[in-house]
Order: structure tokens, then C-alpha cells, then sequence
């Protein structure tokens, strides 16, 4: 069964036609014309994807192409589409949780000088991100990839008369910059070895390109052709979805407004890595030492940033390390094979950490732009519906049973556990030492954050005080839809959609993820334990740690008020050393800022002032244009008979040097 | 037979007319037009027998573009000396040299 | 044999006539003998096979062009004598320079340098072809853009023409038909008590 092609096309079509008309007339339209259309646009988008999700449960799917972009001898670009499992779950989760966010903006932005700018932007984000799942062949993904970052950049840098938004902004942009390179490498060396890009026909090929066996010889390494594609095309993720080392950006992207911050830098443009490495399945099953690497690399950012996350004051700041870390989780699921895992935490994420955001957005508008959780407390009991529904969001995160985060992530720290890797077994016994130890972690931070805005100790200063009010329906609203799916969404995806089926093609995904059954770490973990009963989570060591980290930030933010700040003083470097987020920032500045600061100084010194302002080039160059040009001057007499009398002379000219030659 | 460089004679020698025309009227605008006229259908002759003899039809059709720009030019430079006439009431080019600058 | 003569009188008779352009006193005389200097090139083309193109000369340039030169000449009304002052100043110059140029002109046509991938007499293909017809087979394919360039061009050369030469007369009275509409009763009428 196919698709219709109309409806396909009508998805990503009409956020892209709502951004341009809103971007180009939203002088004319006005705020209110403008955020209808832009969000009746997504909105229309979603039930579309919500009806292509159900025929595909059906088991329809599309695969074809609608014209070409580029073709260059066998060079090849098709604009097309790949409808399977995977792309249509991603497709739901974007445009459901874009369609919340669009109502949100509406109570948030209100009043905003950009607010049509703005509408503008996140509709064509949404179009971008539609592009990115959807396309059929990884220069489509690649372009999608691309407009997200563009977008995300214009987004952080949405308030430009700030400084530090900019500075964000541009930090995004490089950044990313530097994960792209390698992204670009990966998907050129895919055509270099395929000779196509196209998902089908490369993922045909793997199996024979495998046992075919080319190695690359790289500056005296030798690496399998396989094993490089999918390091290159990992490190684009490694930008995208902010994992260490390239993770600095995120954090710092919260200078965006927050329902941005919820939208591209939580829910749905960071988690195109983890998308990108589960669609590539195919390949990277081939590769263990990749695999190896992507496991490694998610559990250092999972363990690192929840490390950072324990002591930030920034109620963002908490989230968007938070966010960091669970993307670190989505790669270990990628890494040891339980893509589907990988894939059931992002879309679970995607509701309860948007919901986290939009849910502190909410707060923050409460508390006048107040972001420092230092400066909040007992906000309880001026806004009940933003309590409920962010103690919904930090319980989901916390991983506690029955909402969403709980059944996804178990799924994946029971994969970890399971994975047994043949050549890399420390990476594997780092994986689950990680995971486990950032889920006490997580648990802890979140509810820290949570309990100092809305319990503890009243400090929120007198001024602001008597604003402080629950936010309108448009704010709350979206809340409450998002509440749903960060309750439901987990329970949904192992109960409706099979997704956490161990048999990966007999679960929900079908084709759409490959694996192979010789490392299925879910297969593992199905034979171990025959009879999963429902009570069974309460013998697994996650639940366990997340009711501690919980129970752990109840005492401390609770209870014993003064403890934190004793325990700071106890461990003060340690605490200094999070505080500052490992010196991230301050190691990349003496690496790279200050060389390249040094090398464009002696450049402007050396190479533009010394040299071409007032040496050789001015001199030789600068001086006699301006001298010939005096001399040129008089040659315009304005006569017609110079004029002939010069043509004459060319012609003349041309004669002689025809007859001289003839 | 006619050969190609009798064609070619024609033209330089219409060239050459039209060259001395520009030097001997030196005064008379219309004239000086006119002499322009007369080099563009020299190199019109050239265009067209060429075309003949290579057997190419695109001579033929630089001489249509010629003649477009030739018609032009003649209906924009007439108009600006009927305009020029207006203020000063004289064709002569020497008072036509203000745009020297 | 009856080419050549055809040949030999359409060039005289376009020489002769160029000669008249330049020489002649009066400019209502050059812009005549220009005009026939046309009509004898068309002829020239028409030996050549580019019916179209000779044709075009003549209705184009003889039919519109020339008479805008007329009607130029014709309209302003120009010391012709002052115009032709140093005539013969400029003469010794102006045809050393002619002569010169002719000679390289000719040297070049029979040195052979154009003559490379020419036939030597090419064929006349008669009636079997239709030049107009091929040229717009071309003219409509492989040249289309710069048929469209050369529309537009003419476009702007005539709002251009038009431009330059529209005069409006300060003192001419024109009817002001939206002053007349918009007329109110206040503005005509005055109540005046007797």
C-alpha cells in the first residue's frame, strides 16, 4: 500500500508556505493573522502526520522521487521521499510537539517586536526538520540538516541587540560548522564508494561492500571503508546533537527565546543525530569499532553533563545540560544496537523535555525574565497548572514508573547492560557504569531544580512579586497537551506500537531498522528473563537510583535547607569544577580562540595594514590607478570626431595585426 | 565568378566612405548619424557574405540584431538632437560638449 | 556573366551613393542618396541568398529609419552653410586616413586571411530553400534570448525616443478633469442677502 503523494507533499509544504507569506507580508498581516496562519499551518501538519502514522501502522509506506535537484554526469541529486516506520514516528513527534510550541509562542512572544519574524522562523524550522526525516537519500537529509542549523542559528540570535545572543549564535553556527565537516566527508564518501546516496540502493550495497573489504590508509592509520563513513557521518551528529566534545554550543543556545529552547534544542533539531545514526542502522551495524565510538562518546556527555547539571543556577541552563545528557543516552541505545530504544527515548523526550521547557518558559515569563533558580521558590502556589505539569515533565525525566522516561529509558540501560562487545569490552562496562550513575544523577538535578523553584525557601524579590500570576491559556494549554504525552507516550509506545519488541522486524519498526541478530542486545536481554511481569522494574537497579537521586534532592532542598551550601564548601573544587562545566569553554579558548585570535591580529598587523594600506600595494598599485587616472581623465573630450578617430585607429590596429599574421 | 573578397571590397570601401564622412562633417550631427549608418551596412554586407559563403546562417541573423540596434540607436540619437535643438537651437557638434564635464 | 554585371552595377551604384552621402551640400540630398546607397546593398544582399535580410533593409531602413532622418532634417531648420565649414579643411586628412584604411581593407580581404573553410563559389540554392523560413528556424531556437534582448531594446529605445522629445506646453489649456469632478457646490456658490 502507498501513500498519497498529495498528503506526503502537503506536510512539509505547508509550514513552508505559511513561513514564507508571514515572513515576507507580516508587516501587512499584523501579529494576529500572522500566528494563525503559521500555527494552523502545523497544526494542519500534525493531524496529516498523525494520519500518515496510523496508515503506516497499517502498513503502507512510500518510497519514490519527484525531481531532480541536481545531476552532474552520474552525479545524481532526486528530491524524494522514504516513508517507513521510523520517519513517521519522527514526523509526529516534530510536528505535534512544533504544533504545541507554535500555540505557546503565541502567550509567550506576545508583544514582542520580532513576534512575526519569529512565527516565521519556527515554521520554517519545522518545514526544515520535516525535509531532514523524510527525504530519501542523504542529500535531502543534508539540506535538511543544514536549514535546521541555519534556522537555529537565526533563532538563538533572535534578541540581536544582545550581545550574548549573538555570541551564542555564532558559537552555535561554528560550532556545528565543524560537525557538518564531518558530516559532509561521511556522505561524500558514501557516493565515492556506492556511486549513489540513496538510502535503498546504498543499504543494498553494505552487506556486499563489507565482505568486499576496502581499507582506507589515512596519515599511517588504516581504517576499514565502512568504519570511516560512519565515524564521518557520527561526528555530524556529534555536532547536531551536542555531544562531547563538540557539546559546547547547547548549553549556551538557551539565549534563544524559550520556547525555542524547547522546540530545536531539546525536542526535535538535536535529536536529528540520534535519527541519522539509527537511519544509517545498516551501516553502522557493519562497523563495531563506530559502534564502539558512538557508545563511548554518549556515555562520556550522558555522565559529563549530568555532572554539570547537578550545580548550575540557570533554570535553563539545568534543562539544557539535562538535555545534553539524555542525548547522550539516545547514542549509547544507538551504539549498543537497540536503535529502537534510541529512537522510543527521543520521541519520549521529546514530550516530557519540551514540556520541562515550555513549563520553566512559563515560570520565567511568571518571574519578569528571572532565570536564576537561586531567585525563585514557592511558586507553587501562584501557578498550580505549571507545577503540575513540570512535576510531571521531572518525574517522566527521573525516570519513575509510569510515565514516559521510565519505560524508555530502562529499555535502554537494560540494553547497555545486555551488549556484549567482542573487541571493545571496556566500552561496554563504561556504558553501563555511566547510564546507571547518570540516572541517579538526572533524578537528582531535576528534582533540585524543581523543588528550588516551587518549594523551599520564598526568595523571589519584592518587585516582582506582586506580578506574579499563572500564565494565560495559550501558555497553559500546551502545557496540559504536552502533560499527556510525557504521562502517556512511554506506556503508548510499549503497549500500542510493540516498539520495545526485541524481535526488531517483528516489533514496530519492521524493515525500518536493521540489526543484526548476532549483537541484538534486546535479544540478549529477552532470553535471559522469560517472564517480564509488571512489577518487574522493581528489581532493576534504575528505578532504584532514581528514587534515591529524588530522595536524595527531597533531604537536601526540602528538608535540610542548609546542607547544600555546607556540602559546597566541603567539596569546594569540585564544586568550582562544575560550576565552570569542566573549563569546556575555557580549554577551547586557549586551543583554538586565542591561536586563531593571535594569527588574525599578526595578519591585520602584518598582512592588511603594514603590507597593503601603507606598503607595496598602495604604493604600486593604489597610486598609479589614481595617477593613470588623472592622465585617462583628459581622454574624454566629449568630441564624437575623438571617438571616431580612436575607433579608426583600432581598426587600423586590427588590420595590420590580421595582415602581419596572414 | 563573384568571389568573396569582391563582397568584402564593397564593404571597405563603404567602410572607408562612411570613415570620411565622419572626418569631412564634422559639424553636421544628422550627417555624422547618416555616416554610421553607412559603416554599419558595410559591416552588414561583410555579416551576410560571410553567412553565404560558410553557408551559416548566423551572420544573417547578427545582421537583424544590427539592424535593431541600429534602429535604436537612430530613434534615441534623432530624438535627444531634436531635444538638444529645442534649448540651443543649433546642431553643431563643438556645442556639444557639455558632458565633458 | 549576368551575375557579375548584377554584381558590378549593384556596387558601383552603392559607392557612387556612399560618395554622395558624404559629399553632398545639402542634407536633405545625403539622406536621398543614402537611401539609395540601401537600395542598392538589399540588391547586393539578394545576390548573396538573404532575401529576408534584403528585404528588411529596405522596408525597415528605407521605410522607417530614413524618413525619421527626413523628418528630422526636414523639421529643424539648420544654416547649412555653417555646417559645412572646413569641408575641405579636413579633406586632405580625412581621405589619407580613407585610403590608407582601404588599401588594409583590401589587402586583408585578398591576403586570404578569411578566406579559411570558405568555398570558393558557393552555390546559389535557388527556390528549393526558404530563407526566411530557415532564419526562423534559427532565430527562434538557438537565438531566442538574444531576440528577446534585441525586443526589449527597441522597447526601451522607443519610450526612451518618446521621453526625450514629449514637450508639454506651460500655456496650453488642458482640461483639469479631476479638478472638475471633485468641484464643490461651496466652492463656486456664494449665498449673498439682498
Amino acid at each position: 500500500m502507498t501513500l498519497n503523494t498529495t498528503e506526503l507533499l502537503a506536510i512539509p509544504a505547508l509550514p513552508l508556505i505559511a513561513s514564507l507569506v508571514v515572513g515576507m507580508f507580516g508587516w501587512a498581516l499584523k501579529e494576529k493573522l500572522s500566528h494563525t496562519i503559521t500555527s494552523a499551518s502545523v497544526i494542519v501538519s500534525a493531524l496529516l502526520s498523525a494520519h500518515i502514522f496510523m496508515q503506516v501502522l497499517d502498513g503502507a509506506s512510500f518510497y519514490g522521487n519527484f525531481w531532480t535537484w541536481m545531476l552532474s554526469d552520474s552525479f545524481v541529486v532526486p528530491v524524494g521521499m522514504m516513508i517507513d516506520r521510523l520517519t513517521a514516528i519522527m514526523m509526529l513527534t516534530v510536528t505535534v510537539v512544533s504544533a504545541c510550541v507554535h500555540i505557546y509562542t503565541i502567550g509567550y512572544m506576545h508583544g514582542d517586536p520580532g513576534y512575526t519574524r519569529f512565527f516565521s522562523y519556527i515554521s520554517g524550522f519545522t518545514f526544515s526538520m520535516l525535509v531532514l526525516v523524510m527525504g530519501n537519500n542523504f542529500f535531502t537529509l543534508f539540506f535538511g540538516w543544514e536549514a535546521v542549523g541555519l534556522v537555529s542559528y537565526l533563532l538563538i540570535g533572535f534578541w540581536f541587540k544582545r550581545e550574548s545572543a549573538n555570541y551564542a549564535a555564532l558559537k552555535a553556527f561554528i560550532v556545528n560548522r565543524v560537525g557538518d565537516f564531518g558530516f559532509a566527508v561521511g556522505i561524500l564518501a558514501i557516493w565515492y564508494y556506492f556511486g549513489t546516496i540513496d538510502y535503498r540502493e546504498v543499504f543494498a550495497q553494505v552487506e556486499t561492500f563489507v565482505a568486499r573489504g576496502d581499507v582506507l590508509h589515512f596519515m599511517g592509520w588504516e581504517i576499514s571503508a565502512i568504519t570511516f563513513i560512519c565515524l564521518a557521518l557520527f561526528v555530524g551528529a556529534m555536532g547536531k546533537s551536542g555531544q562531547v566534545p563538540l557539546h559546547v554550543w547547547l548549553p549556551d543556545s538557551m539565549e534563544g527565546p524559550t520556547p525555542i529552547s524547547a522546540l530545536i534544542h531539546a525536542a526535535t533539531m538535536v535529536t536529528a543525530g540520534v535519527f541519522m545514526v539509527a537511519r544509517c542502522s545498516p551501516m553502522f551495524e557493519f562497523s563495531e569499532t563506530a559502534l564502539a565510538a558512538v557508545v563511548l562518546v554518549g556515555a562520556i556527555t550522558a555522565w559529563m553533563c549530568a555532572t554539570i547539571g547537578l550545580v548550575q543556577n540557570d533554570i535553563k541552563r539545568v534543562i539544557a545540560y539535562s538535555t545534553c545528557s539524555q542525548l547522550g543516552y539516545m547514542f549509547v541505545a544507538c551504539g549498543v544496537s537497540a536503535y529502537s530504544a534510541g529512537i522510543f527515548h527521543l520521541m519520549t523526550h521529546a514530550y516530557f523535555k519540551a514540556l520541562l521547557f515550555l513549563a520553566a518558559g512559563s515560570v520565567i515569563h511568571a518571574v519578569m525574565a528571572e532565570q536564576d533558580i537561586r531567585r525563585m521558590g514557592q511558586l507553587r502556589k501562584y501557578m498550580p497548572v505549571t507545577w503540575v505539569t513540570m512535576l510531571i515533565a521531572a518525574l517522566a525525566l527521573s525516570g519513575v514508573p509510569p510515565f514516559a522516561g521510565f519505560w524508555s529509558k530502562d529499555l535502554i540501560i537494560e540494553a547497555t547492560m545486555a551488549r556484549e562487545f567482542t573487541e571493545y569490552g571496556w566500552v561496554g562496562t563504561f556504558g553501563s557504569f555511566a547510564v546507571l550513575t547518570a540516572v541517579f544523577m538526572t533524578a537528582f538535578y531535576t528534582f533540585r531544580m524543581f523543588f528550588l523553584t516551587f518549594h523551599n525557601s520564598d526568595r523571589v524579590p519584592a518587585e516582582t512579586k506582586s506580578h506574579l500570576h499563572e500564565s494565560p491559556k495559550v501558555i497553559t494549554v500546551p502545557l496540559v497537551l504536552l502533560a499527556i504525552g510525557a504521562l502517556g507516550s512511554g506506556i503508548w509506545g510499549v503497549m500500542v506500537l510493540d516498539i520495545a519488541n526485541p524481535e526488531i522486524a517483528a516489533g514496530y519498526f519492521g524493515d525500518a531498522i536493521f540489526v543484526l541478530d548476532a549483537h541484538n542486545p534486546l535479544m540478549a536481554l529477552a532470553e535471559e528473563s522469560h517472564d517480564h511481569a509488571w512489577y518487574h522494574f522493581l528489581f532493576t537497579a534504575p528505578f532504584w537510583l532514581a528514587i534515591g537521586g529524588i530522595g536524595l534532592a527531597t533531604l537536601m532542598y526540602l528538608r535540610e535547607t542548609a546542607m547544600p551550601a555546607r556540602m559546597a564548601e566541603a567539596f569546594r573544587p569540585l564544586y568550582t569544577f562544575l560550576l565552570h562545566k569542566w573549563y569546556w569553554d575555557e580549554l577551547y579558548e586557549r586551543i583554538f580562540l586565542r591561536p586563531a585570535q593571535c594569527l588574525g591580529n599578526w595578519l591585520w598587523q602584518k598582512g592588511d595594514l603594514a603590507m597593503i594600506d601603507r606598503g607595496v600595494i598602495h604604493g604600486g598599485i593604489v597610486d598609479s590607478i589614481r595617477a593613470g587616472a588623472a592622465r585617462m581623465r583628459d581622454m574624454q573630450t566629449g568630441m564624437v570626431f575623438h571617438y571616431a578617430f580612436a575607433m579608426v585607429i583600432g581598426v587600423f590596429g586590427f588590420l595590420t595585426y590580421l595582415l602581419l599574421k596572414a | 565568378m563573384i568571389g568573396l573578397s569582391d563582397y568584402l571590397i564593397v564593404a571597405a570601401a563603404l567602410f572607408s566612405l562612411g570613415v570620411i564622412g565622419l572626418f569631412l562633417n564634422r559639424k553636421n550631427v544628422i550627417t555624422i548619424l547618416m555616416c554610421i549608418e553607412l559603416m554599419l551596412l558595410a559591416v552588414n554586407i561583410n555579416f551576410v557574405a560571410f553567412s553565404h559563403y560558410l553557408n551559416d546562417l548566423g551572420g544573417q541573423i547578427f545582421v537583424f540584431f544590427v539592424l535593431t540596434v541600429a534602429a535604436s540607436e537612430v530613434a534615441v540619437g534623432l530624438a535627444i538632437l531634436v531635444a538638444f535643438y529645442r534649448t540651443r537651437r543649433s546642431i553643431e557638434v563643438e556645442d556639444i560638449n557639455t558632458l565633458q564635464g | 556573366m549576368l551575375e557579375t554585371a548584377f554584381f558590378n552595377l549593384f556596387a558601383g551604384l552603392s559607392i557612387l551613393s556612399g560618395m554622395g552621402v558624404v559629399l553632398a551640400r545639402n542634407t536633405m540630398h545625403s539622406v536621398m542618396f543614402l537611401i539609395f546607397c540601401f537600395f542598392n546593398a538589399a540588391g547586393l544582399f539578394f545576390m548573396l541568398d538573404a532575401e529576408f535580410i534584403g528585404i528588411i533593409m529596405i522596408l525597415i531602413y528605407v521605410g522607417a529609419v530614413m524618413v525619421l532622418f527626413m523628418f528630422v532634417v526636414m523639421m529643424l531648420e539648420v544654416n547649412q552653410a555653417r555646417l559645412r565649414e572646413g569641408f575641405l579643411q579636413y579633406l586632405p586628412l580625412g581621405g589619407m586616413i580613407a585610403i590608407i584604411l582601404i588599401i588594409e581593407f583590401v589587402a586583408a580581404a585578398q591576403s586570404g586571411v578569411f578566406t579559411e573553410g570558405i568555398k570558393a563559389t558557393a552555390v546559389h540554392l535557388g527556390q528549393q530553400v526558404n530563407n526566411t523560413a530557415e532564419i526562423g528556424q534559427v532565430l527562434y531556437t538557438r537565438y531566442l534570448l538574444g531576440f528577446e534582448i534585441a525586443a526589449v531594446i527597441l522597447l526601451v529605445a522607443l519610450v526612451g525616443a518618446i521621453v526625450l522629445t514629449l514637450r508639454a506646453r506651460k500655456d496650453a489649456k488642458y482640461q483639469n478633469i479631476s479638478a472638475q469632478v471633485h468641484v464643490r457646490k461651496e466652492d463656486r456658490l456664494r449665498k449673498v442677502r439682498m
